[in-house]
């Protein structure tokens, strides 16, 4: 019986090392960052174009792009991603088109953003004639969203109780009527916190852009959606590896790490704030 | 007799339509009876107007990935139109040389000087001599050249016809005509056999550009099997921990510490393997760099974890309490129903977690690309730099002209590595699913 219990202290000290050390290394990774960033971070450095082959200035240009390309991919994404999820989680059913859908949604979920990469080269880039452009980037950097907005919509639709509906349609609503003034200001709120996270998610992507938008150096801001941009992860990828003076690079490397960190921490904190926020003022 | 029959049936129509229009108003009520009806047929029109663009948006994800197939599938396609020589060269040998084909890794070993002799490219026992438009210059001047190289082909001819062993790499502008003396090598197409077999990435060689699979596609599943085995422990145990044993506060903490990780972008990893792990990895383990396998791996379990936890912490969470009770009913402690009864059954969901974990770890693209030194070489040990097909996809598409060999090769690592990924999301959701029927 003693031995048991030794046993049982020593697996559980060991998950609850292994889970200390999981945090730990968030923690490694985002002091680290912090810590060599901070310095650089400053008014100059948020609100200039790079100069002096990368070694000096700011990274304006890659946060105007990035930002672009946030928008451009959210209006790709949102409304079919909401859309393609109403219909599944509302009208599908639960028959073979529905399995159907979640398989292909899954599938989507799980193919590597350098093969979107190609795929939006070869359609958006070539095929389409759009170029390295704002444009094919936000489409591409779009159907990488998708598979995740559409998950969280469901969720976000399913976690609605059945009773809300079948009241509804007993008071005579219709079923657009019912998904419209019932199911979707109920689910608003994570529905909305789905949204943030996937914006969070694919702000950080570098394989999609690396062949659709991204320029390596373009200090002024793109006038039109067929203008290329520079944008963070594409510019910390560049700095980082292929700089001619390491050294000096550095310094610029680690602010522009720190800059798409904290664009991350920003969004997965006010998504939850809002979901939060959200939820007390529904109740 | 058709005019007479026509005006009473007209008359007939009118009446009943009348009485049917008093019927009705009486039934609503005198006024506005009209309007309702047609606004709320008009209602009925935007809805099922709505409803079909709903119906339709539900297949986007079916058409994303039909549209990924057609083009990812038709410039891999094209790869295997090109042929294996360079394009625009050409190869020539003697016509006394019995040799007709060579293939890719042949052609790159002679002009590399790694075999010298016919006999072990299966022909005669004869020195092979390889000849470069640059070593003309040690047959001819320029003045016997002519001004624009108009004596060239005859020369090239005169040059092969004289030795017998000699191949020869030329422009096929200046190509020799075919003669009993000069017999111009076919270059075939790439085929399918020499790419997925090839051992040898060498995608911008000269004559004959080399794309063998096998030191890809071996550095991908090394360093992806790697990270995994790195990751699977670490990740069970947290799930275990976040699923049984931790209290609401620290999994109030540690939830969203784990969401945090799966959403730092991978160059912020892949930066942060490369100014921390390498020199760190190079150091401990005395090596020539730091850029190896290993980095890799550690880097990508990192990145896999929150997949790992996720999922294995659902599949945890589902097993029945009462389960858990009956265990414990019968006399067992906590640890021995969590790994007696709690893992056991949610196995195929753990399971179903380390396979998704491969495929995170398999496609990520950029983290790898900067921690493992990308070289394309089989990989034998942790401690070597090694390439996977997403970071050689990364590192060259920019490269590679547009439509050429190169840029379907490429293409082709795409579609196999699509292909992976499906195979694995199917997989998990087999998987997956042996429980709910267990």
């Amino acid at each position: 019986m003693n031995s048991n219990l030794l046993k049982q202290n020593i697996a559980f000290g060991i998950f609850r090392a292994l889970s200390l050390m999981v945090a730990g290394v968030l923690l490694w990774i985002l002091g680290f960052i912090i810590y060599q960033g901070i310095g650089v971070i400053s008014w100059e450095f948020l609100t200039t174009a790079p100069s002096g082959g990368m070694t000096s200035g700011g990274i304006l240009p890659a946060i105007v792009g990035t930002l672009y390309l946030i928008a451009g991919s959210s209006i790709v994404a949102f409304p079919l991603g909401i859309l393609s999820a109403i219909y599944t989680s509302e009208y599908a059913g639960n028959g073979h088109i529905v399995k159907f859908i979640r398989i292909m949604t899954n599938n989507l979920a799980g193919i590597p953003s350098i093969v979107f990469g190609l795929f939006g080269m070869s359609l958006f880039v070539n095929t389409l004639g759009f170029g390295d452009s704002i444009l094919a980037g936000s489409l591409t950097l779009g159907m990488l969203a998708l598979p995740l907005v559409i998950r969280t919509t469901e969720e976000a639709l399913k976690a609605i109780p059945d009773t809300f509906r079948t009241g509804s349609l007993a008071l005579g609503a219709s079923k657009l009527q019912t998904i419209h003034r019932i199911i979707l200001p109920m689910a608003f709120p994570n529905i909305i916190t789905g949204l943030i996270l996937s914006i969070g998610r694919i702000s950080g992507e570098t394989a999609p852009i690396l062949f659709t938008v991204a320029a390596y150096f373009l200090p002024q801001l793109p006038h039109s959606i067929y203008d290329q941009v520079m944008a963070l992860p594409y510019h910390l990828y560049v700095i980082a590896v292929s700089g001619t003076d390491l050294e000096a690079t550095r310094p610029m490397a680690y602010g522009t790490a720190l800059v798409l960190i904290v664009i991350v921490l920003v969004i997965n904190v006010s998504a939850s704030a809002l979901r939060k926020k959200l939820q007390k003022y529904h109740a | 007799m058709k005019i007479h029959r026509g005006a009473p049936m007209y008359a007939r129509r009118m009446k009943i339509r009348r009485e049917k229009n008093r019927r009705e108003k009486k039934l609503q009520g005198a006024h506005t009876w009209v309007r309702p009806y047609r606004k709320k047929n008009m209602k009925r029109i935007l809805e099922k107007i709505v409803e079909s663009v709903l119906t339709v948006s539900g297949a986007t994800t079916g058409i994303v990935i039909l549209l990924i197939v057609v083009f990812l599938f038709r410039e891999g396609a094209g790869f295997f139109r090109h042929s294996e020589i360079e394009t625009g060269y050409a190869l020539c040998v003697n016509g006394g040389n019995p040799i007709n084909r060579l293939t890719p890794e042949q052609i790159k070993a002679i002009f590399d000087y790694e075999i010298d002799n016919w006999s072990l490219a299966g022909g005669n026992d004869e020195e092979i001599t390889p000849f470069r438009m640059n070593d003309i210059s040690n047959y001819y001047t320029d003045e016997e050249l002519g001004e624009n190289y108009e004596f060239l082909p005859e020369k090239l001819s005169e040059i092969i016809s004289k030795t017998p062993g000699l191949i020869a790499f030329v422009p096929e502008q200046y190509l020799p005509d075919e003669s009993a003396d000069v017999k111009v090598l076919a270059g075939g197409k790439l085929n399918p056999a020499d790419f997925f077999g090839g051992e040898i990435w060498m995608p911008t060689a000269t004559p004959a550009p080399q794309f063998g699979l096998l030191p890809l596609l071996l550095g991908t599943l090394w360093v992806g099997l790697c990270a995994i085995l790195i990751a699977l422990p670490l990740g069970l145990g947290v799930a275990i921990y976040l699923g049984e044993l931790a209290g609401e506060r620290v999994r109030n903490l540690l939830k969203p510490a784990i969401e945090l990780l799966a959403g730092i972008p991978s160059v912020v990893y892949g930066f942060f393997g490369l100014v921390v792990l390498v020199p760190f990895i190079q150091k401990t383990f005395d090596l020539p760099v730091g850029e190896t396998a290993f980095a890799g791996s550690l880097i990508l379990a990192v990145m896999a974890l929150p997949t790992i936890i996720t999922v294995a912490e659902d599949a945890i969470r589902n097993t029945p309490q009462a389960m858990r009770e009956a265990s414990l009913g019968l006399g067992a402690n906590h640890w021995q129903t969590i790994y007696r009864v709690v893992v056991p059954y949610s196995m195929s969901g753990i399971s179903a977690a380390v396979v998704l974990g491969i495929g995170r770890a398999i496609g990520e693209t950029m983290a790898v690309l900067m921690v493992t030194g990308n070289a394309a070489v089989i990989p034998h040990s942790l401690f070597e730099p090694v390439r996977t097909i997403p970071a050689t996809i990364a590192a060259e598409l920019g490269e590679a002209p547009h439509g050429g060999a190169h840029y379907g090769a490429l293409f082709v690592l795409g579609c196999i590595l699509f292909l992976i990924t499906v195979v694995i999301s199917v997989m998990a959701e087999v998987i997956s699913k042996r429980q709910h029927h267990a």
